[in-house]
């Protein structure tokens, strides 16, 4: 006998009649427990799909608000969502979706204080954060609570996907023992992301989550698969366990990943949107310049000089380096990062423009287009 | 016979766009070498000050990571694929 109602037996008919799932594997699925650690592009679609078949507990860790960016590819939020709570819309939708299940709210950040707590109470951990910092914590915090960690990632066009720490198979650190330094890779929000990556990556996590708790087929452990959207093309690279790094307690993932401490920021000078402006009102001899890309560019622009940052030394040469400079980027990451070349490069008079042109558009000029 | 460099989407600035770079060498040090010689806006992300490979970079030839193999000494044949892996971290804004 079966302890599901009829309700659910009419709800996941599709899964009883596989003989891999049938009632035994639906009622495992049913007492089962999964923290999704936030609840955007990858989230979302991982939240659906696990709510759909039936996964009886779910947690969201995620302490952001809607975007109408985020609509592009969140496909948990809609229009009335904006400027909603991500974690508190997920839940409602996730349980309009199915109401058989339990669905636990965590607006909070993840940090090396209530990883190991929250951890402990699921059996499964899926990824789904945008930073290294992220990423190596829920990594170090799967290996310590001893949990599995269905693992995607996205950059542009390409995911990647994997089970870490799976019986005793390898973890995110047998792969990339250590993050990039900051500034080298560019996050989504600086690189984009084509909408519908997510959604193929986050199936595919979801995919393993089951097969996870079912103990169904061949889990990814051991192997990364990395999809290249543009090329339709899904490569398996083996991953095997290695001993050159060490776990003993959760550390601070900020400085393991070089993101600069509070007195190391102040060295960037900065300057406001309405500082610049008045500068460009009163017609001051200065120089501003946009270090985005093109694509960018062409979306909106301040009649900046155009010097995107992964060319910007090519430019740097034609400059007189005593004169004074504004940079700007779109949120003041990559134009600080800009500003800290060119003072390498012994110019003297640069800051960066606090913000970026997002500020410049909410606070100086609205009719240009957001993005 | 030419060997096949893959270049992933975050490196390619660095090499003018191209997914593919051909090289004849025949080990792993030398193609990797000949790749900065060419491109060598490419040689602060494939190596540290130290001249070694960073670490958030794999190099796998075909589907072999080169550290489960003889690491840079790693011998190529012809239609082997070299795939730089770097890490990425997006999926959540």
């Amino acid at each position: 006998m079966t302890t599901l109602n009829q309700d659910e037996i009419n709800r996941y008919s599709r899964h009883l009649i596989l003989s891999e799932v049938g009632p035994k594997g639906q009622e495992q699925l049913k007492a089962s427990s999964v923290l999704c650690i936030g609840a955007g592009g990858l989230g979302c679609p991982l939240l659906l799909y696990l709510a759909a078949a039936g996964v009886g507990r779910i947690g969201i860790v995620d302490f952001d608000v809607v975007d109408e960016s985020n609509l592009q590819r969140q496909v948990l939020y809609g229009v009335s969502s904006v400027g909603k709570s991500k974690a508190q819309v997920a839940k409602e939708r996730l349980l309009d979706l199915n109401p058989h299940i339990t669905v636990e709210v965590h607006e909070t950040r993840l940090t090396s204080d209530n990883a190991l707590e929250l951890f402990k109470q699921y059996d499964v951990v899926a990824d789904g954060t945008d930073n290294f910092a992220t990423r190596y914590l829920v990594n170090d915090a799967c290996v310590l609570a001893g949990k599995p960690n269905v693992y995607g990632s996205i950059f542009r066009f390409e995911g990647m996907v994997s089970v870490f720490n799976y019986e005793g198979g390898p973890n995110y650190r047998c792969l990339y023992s250590e993050p990039p330094p900051p500034g080298l890779v560019p996050s989504c929000a600086e690189g984009g992301v084509l909408g519908v990556l997510p959604g193929v990556v986050a199936t595919l996590q979801a995919t393993e989550v089951i097969k996870v708790l079912l103990g169904l087929g061949n889990v990814s452990s051991g192997k990364l698969l990395v999809y290249n959207a543009l090329k339709m093309s899904f490569k398996e690279l083996k991953i095997t366990k290695k001993d050159d790094y060490e776990i003993n307690e959760l550390i601070d993932y900020d400085q393991f990943c070089g993101i600069p401490q509070q007195q190391e920021e102040k060295v960037i000078p900065e300057i406001s949107v309405e500082r610049l402006k008045e500068k460009l009102d009163a017609n001051e001899d200065f120089t501003l310049i946009d270090v985005r890309e093109e694509t960018e560019f062409d979306i909106c622009n301040i009649n900046g000089q155009l010097m995107p940052l992964n060319q910007l030394d090519a430019f740097l040469g034609d400059l007189d380096k005593s004169k004074e400079y504004v940079v700007h980027c779109k949120m003041g990451g990559r134009s600080a990062r800009a500003v800290a070349e060119m003072q390498d490069a012994g110019f003297t008079n640069v800051s960066n423009l606090a913000g970026g042109i997002l500020a410049w558009i909410d606070k100086i000029d609205a009719s240009l287009d957001r993005y | 016979m030419s060997k096949k460099i893959l270049i992933p989407t975050p490196l390619r600035p660095f090499v003018n766009q191209q997914e593919v770079v051909e090289t004849q060498a025949s080990n792993v040090n030398d193609a990797l070498k000949d790749l900065v010689l060419n491109f060598p806006k490419l040689e602060q992300h494939l190596y540290d000050g130290n001249g070694n490979l960073r670490k958030f970079i794999n190099i796998y030839v075909n589907d072999s990571d080169i550290r489960d193999q003889d690491g840079v000494n790693t011998n190529l044949s012809d239609s082997d694929e070299v795939s730089l892996v770097p890490a990425i971290a997006g999926g959540m804004a």
